[in-house]
């Protein structure tokens, strides 16, 4: 960045449901600080203006499903100098990647009357897939303290403190009863990241896996418990098949369970 | 501009909506040839990736169909399976449902009015820019949607995608005092909502009206959002139930998305409008009078005026929340036992931007094996084009880069959601 110029800032879309670059937006407090603290380039749910790249930062929301994606995402990777995508979608394929393990041409036409009116790859992959990413940040949808953070991060040129642990760390950190032990409510917080600020167990409700696989997860000693707990293998499977259906731990597991099902 | 011109005008990345879509227009001697969305969001066949899932997994993963309205989605899945399974939510976990609703109306309707449709009509690009002219009003939009944001947070857990919500009621329940805590916040909001309604009642607005067939939820006892029977202006009166024997999809070459049609073939309108022309009596007394002081009509016919009821809307939103919230009183039972079992469902919600339709079938296990979805900006994608096509001839006169945007506040009129839609804009006008 050259010095005395504010960063120019891109924030891009590829499939998506738009909830994680809506996290920017639900920075009620921090919002015009952010703006202040940047040039904002490209961000089409938030303004019309359009500045050329090179974008210092680019923020990069949704998956690469369609063929145009893979042409697009190549673009933005050659116009970025740091790219950090957010979110499920971004980081593993998110909910649409559940198509990975279906015949996409049925899927098409249980959807659509015309299915050659649509252009759609077989898979729904990650960035991560496609070009090299400089940091992934992880949510379905992503914390906008985490977003704050990377941001921060970016900006004065230093390493993010996103942590890597599961939820069951920060559940002990913030004093939360396990809902596993305790209640015999399945969970995936044992091999889950953490960063929501463990909102489910502090419903009383089991982690659902947002934040997908924690740095070197165990899934299969956790779906030996499901399964004693009373899940059977198919729930057990789709507890794993959600918003980060292919993200590697998951996918793994969720296809062992199904290969021990039949 | 000359009227034997020829003119293309395109916007091929439409910005302030949810999603990717864009917009072609094209004119030849003055006469407009063809007027066109396209929808390039991709493809996600939601409806497809649901069947084989046991039925309490639809509301989590339907809540991914929209970052801004999970609780659109939320709401009418619970709604379908709760039929299905022949099990009614009421008393208490009901008026819980409605208070959150009320807090996904704020934060989507503020977001819209403000973030994403009053540039249009103040001349910026974005409200970044409005911020440094006009940083108050700016700021008490932010704590206004903040609050919706605080609500989804307190009773959903989370304000994108609240996990604390689930078929049959909820996982946890919301103490009374913690839902208590909103209404000093309320109360400032229910006085600022009648301000901002009057502000943004000063905006100048295009001249275009169109005839709506409006269609839009109807309650006996309330304003309609969480439930209700089906009505329009053309006299219909149905059961959710029967939606598919009087609206219908097409699926166009141009789009993603599904466009809506009523069995005739012909367009029609949801969402605030449509809400305001069939429900204006179950309004409040005071978002009565706050409508009709902004100089809305009993019936609005001009699209652009939406921004106004959008707000009348929050307005109301606002002090419904804030009498369920001094009324309420923790349920007994988080949530109703329910067995799973075979049957079939239908759910409709009023989402901010309209009704939001769901049908499923479940297998004797529980099992979903069959679902469908229609999204409310699906139905609208017909009339958008049906106004653009009045708008364009209305203002041909216009040079292309004030056309263009005025197509683009036109299409913002009906605060698309591209992402649920599945499906929208490049505006791409082709005089040639």
């Amino acid at each position: 960045m050259a010095a005395g110029k504010k960063p120019r800032l891109a924030v891009w879309k590829f499939s998506s449901c738009d909830g994680c670059q809506l996290s920017l937006l639900d920075c009620e407090d921090e919002l015009l600080a952010v703006a202040e603290a940047v040039e904002i380039g490209f961000f089409l749910e938030a303004t019309r203006a359009q500045v050329a790249g090179p974008y210092d930062i680019s923020l990069v929301e949704g998956s690469i499903s369609t063929p145009r994606d893979i042409k697009r995402i190549q673009k933005v990777r050659r116009q970025s100098r740091v790219l950090i995508t957010i979110g499920a979608c971004a980081t593993s394929g998110g909910i649409q990647a559940l198509r990975n393990l279906s015949d996409v041409d049925a899927f098409v036409n249980m959807v659509y009357a015309h299915p050659e009116f649509i252009s759609t790859l077989a898979t729904s992959t990650p960035i991560s897939d496609h070009v090299k990413v400089d940091f992934e940040l992880r949510g379905c949808p992503i914390d906008k303290y985490q977003l704050l953070e990377v941001l921060n991060a970016a900006l004065n040129g230093r390493k993010p403190d996103i942590p890597a642990h599961s939820q069951c760390i920060e559940c002990k950190l913030s004093g939360t009863v396990c809902v596993m032990v305790a209640q015999g409510i399945p969970c995936l917080g044992p091999v889950t990241q953490a960063g929501c600020g463990n909102i489910c167990p502090g419903c009383e409700r089991g982690c659902y896996g947002c934040f997908g696989p924690k740095e070197a997860p165990n899934p299969a000693a956790l779906s030996g418990r499901l399964l004693e707990l009373g899940m059977d293998l198919r729930q057990t499977r789709h507890f794993y098949r959600s918003f980060n259906t292919n993200a590697g731990a998951f996918r793994d597991e969720s296809a062992r369970l199904e290969s021990i099902d039949g | 501009m000359a009227k034997t011109a020829s003119r293309i005008i395109k916007v091929d990345e439409l910005a302030r909506v949810e999603g990717e879509g864009a917009l072609r227009l094209r004119i030849r001697d003055g006469v407009i040839r063809d007027v066109k969305f396209r929808i390039h969001e991709p493809p996600r066949f939601f409806e497809a990736l649901l069947r084989g899932r046991i039925y309490s997994d639809a509301p989590d993963i339907t809540s991914r169909i929209c970052g801004i309205c999970p609780v659109a989605y939320i709401m009418g899945a619970s709604q379908a399976m709760e039929d299905a399974l022949g099990v009614q939510v009421t008393g208490p976990l009901r008026d819980l449902r409605r208070l959150v609703y009320c807090g996904e109306w704020i934060e989507s309707h503020v977001l819209h009015v403000f973030l994403l449709h009053a540039p249009d009509f103040l001349g910026y690009e974005d409200a970044i820019l409005i911020s440094k002219d006009h940083p108050e009003l700016v700021a008490t939009a932010l704590r206004l949607k903040k609050l919706g944001n605080r609500i989804l947070e307190v009773i959903g857990g989370r304000a994108i995608h609240p996990v604390n919500l689930k078929v049959g009621g909820v996982y946890k329940i919301p103490s009374r005092a913690a839902i208590r805590s909103l209404r000093d916040e309320l109360q400032w909001a229910v006085e600022t909502s009648l301000e901002l309604v009057k502000a943004v009642s000063g905006f100048e607005f295009p001249d275009y009206s169109y005839d709506y067939n409006c269609v839009a939820l109807k309650h006996k006892d309330e304003y309609a959002i969480c439930e209700g029977r089906l009505v329009s202006s053309a006299g219909l009166d149905i059961p959710v139930s029967e939606f598919e024997n009087h609206f219908g999809e097409e699926h166009v070459a141009h789009s993603n998305a599904l466009h809506g049609a009523s069995d005739t073939g012909a367009p029609y309108l949801v969402g605030p409008i449509a809400r305001y022309n069939l429900n204006f009596d179950q309004l409040s007394p005071l978002a009565r009078t706050a409508a009709q002081e902004a100089g809305l009509p009993r019936k609005v016919d001009n699209p652009f005026l939406s921004i106004v009821v959008r707000m009348v809307e929050v307005l109301y939103a606002c002090e419904e929340a804030l009498s369920l919230a001094e009324a309420y009183e923790e349920p007994d039972e988080a949530c109703i036992d329910i067995v799973p079992a075979a049957g079939e469902g239908f759910g409709c919600t009023e989402a901010p931007r309209g009704i939001c339709y769901h049908h499923y079938r479940l297998d004797e296990q529980g099992r979903i094996t069959f679902a469908r979805i229609m999204p409310p900006t699906s139905q609208n994608q017909k009339q958008i084009e049906r106004d653009l096509w009045g708008v364009v001839e209305r203002y041909m006169e216009l040079p292309d880069d004030k056309l263009k945007w005025r197509c683009e506040q036109a299409i913002r009129n009906y605060d698309p959601c591209i992402s649920c839609a599945t499906h929208f804009l490049k505006l791409d006008v082709d005089r040639g």
